[in-house]
């Protein structure tokens, strides 16, 4: 057995395990880190498809910044495990029924379709980079859905910010509208007073 | 002999295990969060299969842009997750029934 076979299937496999361990532990913080190892062996895998650029861009982007952002906010929140586990049963056959129902239309279908006969094409050389090549797509065929993919990120940034923004009245801030509508009469107050030495 | 099938069955796995996952975690907004976040990964697993052994560079774009989508989703819904917790006091499904009228 190749190398490469080897690995796929030892990723693959802490893949699947972390991956169903992120639905079954409960505990949120648990959960989290468990996808993080899920998002790591993904990567992985993606190595071994030669996607370099998405496998480091998946671990900077979603471990680094995504999941943190998660581990925040359970931090964030005090959630009561207990509370949390109740339904679990409930809802177990239901859900393992709707998923394994899936999983069986889903293989039927890929192990039928020719699929199964498709070899991997040999790779490129050491020379050839995919980095370069998707930069050069994006920038030329993609770079109008790139430019909407910025904007996409500022509104959510906006969006985020805007949600969870509190404005607490006891706070002291300056209010830019009221600073540009002054008038000049706001501004200075002549006032008429005699001077102290006219008094004496 | 690895061949496509090998990939996309193992994107169709995970799936089905974030499917069931949204099943089974009502109670926690949070999980069910990380399980979309496991569907989209498993989406962007068969786009990475299909681009390698078509040998076709456009899915490896497309993988980039569902990555951008999916980092907005998870920033915005975790924003409403806890504006929601700041109001209820609760991050449980069931307790969302406002408009059920």
């Amino acid at each position: 057995m190749p190398i490469i076979e080897i690995l796929f299937y030892l990723f693959s496999g802490v893949l699947v395990l972390s991956a169903l361990s992120v639905i079954t532990v409960g505990n949120p913080i648990h959960a989290a880190l468990f996808l993080i190892l899920s998002f790591f062996s993904a990567a992985c895998i993606w190595m071994l498809l030669q996607a370099e650029f998405l496998a480091i861009t998946l671990v900077l982007v979603y471990v680094g910044a995504v999941m943190v952002l998660f581990l925040f906010v359970v931090m964030m929140l005090d959630v009561h495990v207990a509370s949390v586990r109740e339904g679990f049963a409930r809802y177990l056959p239901a859900g393992v029924l709707v998923a394994l129902a899936m999983a069986v239309q889903l293989f039927l279908v890929i192990w039928t379709r020719g699929m199964e006969t498709m070899p991997m094409p040999a790779g490129e050389g050491d020379e050839y980079s995919h980095t370069s090549m998707i930069g050069e797509l994006l920038y030329s065929e993609y770079l109008y859905a790139f430019e909407i993919a910025a904007v996409v990120l500022l509104v959510a940034i906006i969006a985020a910010i805007a949600l969870t923004h509190r404005r607490r009245p006891e706070t002291k801030h300056q209010d830019p509208a009221r600073q540009v509508r002054v008038k000049r009469d706001e501004r200075l107050r002549v006032v008429k007073m005699k001077s102290e030495g006219e008094e004496a | 002999m690895l061949t496509l099938a090998h990939f996309i069955t193992l994107g169709a796995l995970l799936f089905c295990i974030a499917l069931a996952g949204i099943f089974l975690n009502r109670k926690n907004v949070l999980i069910l969060l990380m399980c979309i976040e496991l569907m989209l990964l498993s989406v962007n697993m068969n786009f990475i299969a299909f681009s390698r052994f078509l040998d076709v560079l456009d899915g490896q774009v497309f993988v980039f842009f569902i990555l951008t989508v999916a980092a907005a989703e998870a920033a915005i819904g975790l924003a409403l997750l806890v504006v929601l917790f700041r109001n209820r006091r609760s991050i449980s499904v069931e307790d969302i029934s406002d408009l059920r009228g």
